[in-house]
């Protein structure tokens, strides 16, 4: 009966960790869009993460997709509609400013330009926080549907039963088909592969008549959309405030970091690796040290394949 | 240099004397603190600078040491009633260690991989003080015994003892600048590889870099425990620790003493004053506010305050003695060394037997990629061995076997009768063996002379030595009238000379030299070649690669012609000249029959 217990309680985190990863991947598919591309490290990510999570939210209660949609299948809509939201905001940024300081025009700054962003996106991300605590206030807010506390249940095998949590189902697939559709607009059109030849060479992509500063500020546009979705269906199961964002975009550097710099399909590789890690470590590990684990694993998948799960190191001398 | 005018020891003397009249006239204790965090922020700034501003390598887990600093000074006196004035030491020696374990395994990795492996183990040592139920810990008032306890009752005791820490950190900084440590930092920053080939042991540098900037972050983290009395592991440990380090230093300016200062000096205060002011009345104002100053800020100055009042400062002032050196014309090589007409060498001067280096079947791949195959060659004593063959034949990989950059799958490199595979480029310098690169690596920031002292640390004791070495090099590549021009700013064949004057600082007995005649024009070619050619009768060897063959046939000795990554054929100029095998390689079966016409 006790390894029924544990290989049931193995087989659940399991499946927990394949929902939370789908979610963390696409997450890691949005800053791996803009780091790969830009090589510009943002920490304001998590940030816009959280301003999706808030405009899924007004959207769902505020602006009528709750009346249009329902209660049920509601939140999902305001969270698809999140991303184009977030990826104007986004698309702003990048001109206003992350452009001032990234590009083609820090080939004069020291490390080019590093200190610059890294300095410049703590700001942006100080706003944001500050701002979303002025603004929604710091009481805990969530986008709950009825699915959230309902549960599919797989099995009885041998005893044992999985339950899925229905929210996590839906927000699972909805990931994958949001990265599947991302995966396609990147090598089909003309647009994701302006931005797969700016990531590769920025030079050689200039000399190809690519404006690699709109490329990028595609990229930032369309990382901050993903990330804003994977917020919104983070929400369907966990309450959040202005201040969220910090949690995050660690998880998001180390996902991105896992799967290989560059590699679009690696940040969700690396995002689900994390999510699992996460999940699993609850079996044997107390609680608390549940994102100890996450980055002790982190650091030594690093140390033994320091290109990551699908990044390739290149060094010329 | 003459970058600072001021004497930095004036400087930082007038500094902390104004700063600690200042501190001793205010009378609000929440002034009195922020006082304090001037100091205590300013010293975390620059503990990351000492590894970061210097080395390049962004750290974003500097909370780690701070936070173990701290919570070892906390619980130290917790456990086992130690005083403060002896904790802050032992935490600056726990900041020391961890450092130095965290940089053994970290600095294999390179850019933004390294700084964002720092970022987890603050993380993962948070979520493990959390678990160990340290939540929050408090120091324990000792009322009856204060100054043992370092529990004064007057705050501004602690602004005191904070700018003692400043000044004490500054002047280590100072020291590290004005070193061969800081040298070596800055080549780092500059090109690794290129440092790493200079003779400089990047890795031993790099972990005496973070050791330090690790003991400095452990000592202040103590501090700040024993000012606040109270520790938790996001205050200490958290995200925003690590990144106040970066905001401090990089709103001020990187890899400079005053940056931090600076940061710290403007920052806390507006960060404090703001949160007080208006964040009671309206939470969360005060971070947007503070939020758009850094953005501002960072925008008009990217590469922080310092730099940017500095360039200003330069702006202003007249750049005629910059323009006098302009003026003058300087002297071609031939004004300077009228002997050394360019000619081919091989007609009067026999070659050496004595074999300064072999190589014996060495060969390497890349995958399926043969790069390298079976390669063998006796380098002799005083003479020019030309290494040719079309693009991608595996010339540059295999001086990159030849100096220790890559290791062989198998062969064997013999330098003076020693073994030398699997050492690394910093050994090869040592034991005598230089190089320039294709794509050149000059120090950008540096001048000619500082450029060229990276390279003569290998072969010196002392700085003294090291400057003579350096000034001697410059000489014999006759870049004397220049040598305190910006690298920044010199021409293709200056920097190519510079590159050669950097290898020669090291005293080499050989020398790689890596298209060092590449985009140069006719007459700069005649130079160069002239200055290699005086090199060899000078005692060195030298194995040179080129992609074209004119300019060789009058430099080398002799030829090795690699084409995929193999010898196809070795030997004395004009017989591989007219090898059939070379013109094919070089131009394809089709143009055979024209060539050899």
């Amino acid at each position: 009966m006790l390894t029924t217990a544990l290989i049931e309680g193995v087989l659940q985190a399991l499946v927990a960790g394949l929902l939370t990863g789908a979610v963390y991947g696409l997450m890691c598919v949005g800053l791996g869009l803009i780091f790969g591309v830009m090589r510009v490290i943002n920490f304001a990510q998590g940030d816009f993460m959280m301003l999706g999570m808030y405009a899924a939210f007004y959207l769902f209660t505020s602006l009528g997709v709750q009346a249009a949609f329902g209660a049920t299948f509601g939140p999902f809509v305001a969270i698809l509609l999140a991303g184009p939201v977030l990826a104007i905001f986004g698309y702003v940024i990048h001109l206003a400013l992350i452009s001032r300081v990234s590009g083609t025009r820090t080939a004069q700054l020291e490390g080019e330009g590093h200190y610059a962003q890294l300095i410049l996106t703590l700001g942006i991300a100080l706003i944001l926080q500050n701002g979303g605590l002025m603004v929604f206030g710091s009481v805990l807010a969530s986008i709950r549907t009825p699915l959230s506390s309902a549960a599919w249940e797989l099995g009885p095998f041998f005893d044992m039963s999985v339950f899925v949590n229905k929210a996590r189902g839906v927000d699972a697939i909805i990931a994958i088909a949001t990265i599947g559709a991302l995966a396609l607009f990147i090598a089909r059109s003309r647009v994701g592969k302006s931005l797969r030849a700016a990531a590769d060479n920025p030079m050689a992509a200039t000399y190809m008549g690519i404006d690699v500063n709109r490329a990028h500020r595609v990229a930032f546009s369309l990382g901050s959309g993903v990330t804003a979705i994977a917020g919104g269906l983070l929400a369907t199961n966990i309450p959040f405030h202005p201040f969220i964002g910090v949690d995050y975009v660690i998880v998001m550097y180390a996902g991105v970091v896992l799967g290989g710099m560059g590699s679009i399909i690696g940040a969700f590789w690396g995002g689900m690796t994390i999510g699992l890690v996460q999940q699993l470590s609850t079996t044997i590990l107390p609680t608390q040290l549940q994102n100890a684990a996450i980055f002790v694993v982190f650091l030594l998948v690093v140390f033994f394949m320091p290109q990551g799960f699908f990044g390739r190191m290149v060094e010329r001398t | 240099m003459k970058v600072s005018r001021i004497n930095p020891l004036l400087a930082i003397i007038v500094f902390a004397a104004l700063y600690a009249v200042i501190a001793l006239t205010v009378t609000n204790s929440y002034y009195q603190l922020i006082m304090t965090l001037v100091l205590v922020w300013a010293v975390f700034g620059l503990s990351w600078n000492i590894l970061s501003g210097y080395t390049g390598l962004i750290s974003f887990g500097h909370a780690a040491f701070f936070g173990l600093g701290a919570y070892a000074t906390a619980l130290g006196q917790i456990y086992f009633d130690l005083t403060p004035w002896l904790l802050i030491p032992i935490a600056a020696l726990i900041g020391g260690i961890a450092g130095l374990l965290v940089g053994f395994p970290t600095f294999r990795l390179q850019g933004h991989y390294f700084a964002l492996a720092m970022l987890a183990y603050p993380l993962a040592i948070l979520y493990v003080f959390e678990w160990l139920g340290y939540q929050e810990v408090t120091v324990p008032i000792k009322r009856d015994n204060a100054f043992a306890y370092m529990q004064f009752s007057d705050p501004r005791i602690y602004t005191l003892l904070a700018l003692a820490l400043l000044v004490a950190t500054v002047l280590l900084t100072q020291y590290i600048e004005r070193s061969r440590f800081g040298m070596a930092l800055r080549a780092i920053k500059q090109n690794e590889a290129a440092a790493e080939a200079a003779g400089i042991n990047t890795l031993a540098w790099k972990l005496k870099a973070i050791t330090l900037s690790g003991a400095v972050a452990g000592a202040i983290g103590g501090f700040y425990a024993i000012v606040l009395l109270v520790v938790t592991p996001q205050s200490v440990f958290g995200m925003l620790v690590s990144a106040q380090a970066l905001t401090v230093a990089m709103f001020g300016g990187v890899g400079t003493v005053w940056g931090p200062v600076i940061g710290a000096a403007i920052l806390i205060p507006l960060a404090e004053t703001l949160h007080a002011e208006i964040g009671s009345y309206f939470p969360g104002v005060e971070g947007v506010i503070f939020g758009m100053a850094i953005v501002v800020v960072i925008l008009l100055a990217p590469e922080g305050l310092f730099w940017k009042f500095r360039d200003l400062v330069k702006a202003k002032r007249p750049v005629a003695s910059a323009l006098g050196t302009e003026t003058e014309n300087p002297p071609t090589l031939q004004e300077l060394h009228p002997a050394s007409p360019v000619r081919a060498p091989q007609l009067d001067e026999p070659i050496s037997q004595e074999v300064v280096m072999e190589v014996r079947g060495v060969s390497r791949s890349f995958g399926g990629l043969k790069a390298v195959q079976d390669v063998s060659l006796k380098l002799h004593k005083n003479s020019i061995l030309g290494i040719i063959g079309p693009n991608g034949a595996g010339k540059t990989t295999f001086f990159n076997l030849l100096n220790g950059f890559l290791k062989p799958n198998c062969g064997e490199i013999i330098i003076n009768g020693r073994e030398m595979i699997g050492l690394k480029p910093h050994e090869f310098c040592k034991a005598g063996v230089g190089r320039t690169f294709q794509i050149m690596r000059p120090f950008l920031r540096m001048s000619i002379s500082e450029n060229v002292i990276v390279g003569a640390y290998v072969a010196s004791k002392t700085d003294v030595d090291a400057r003579r070495l350096a000034a001697d090099a410059i000489e014999r590549v006759g870049l004397s009238h220049i040598a305190d021009r910006i690298a920044g700013e010199l021409t293709t064949k200056e920097l190519r000379l510079m590159e050669l004057a950097r290898a020669l600082a090291g005293q080499p007995r050989i020398l790689l030299l890596d298209e060092t005649l590449a985009g140069l024009g006719h007459g700069e070619v005649d130079e160069v070649v002239a200055v290699i050619q005086r090199l060899a009768r000078e005692d060195i060897t030298i194995a040179i690669i080129e992609h074209t063959m004119q300019a060789m046939v009058r430099l080398v000795h002799s030829f090795l012609v690699l084409d995929h990554g193999a010898v196809l054929v070795a030997g004395i100029p004009d017989e591989v000249t007219r090898n059939p095998k070379v013109i094919e390689a070089y131009l394809g079966k089709k143009w055979m029959a024209h060539a050899q016409h």
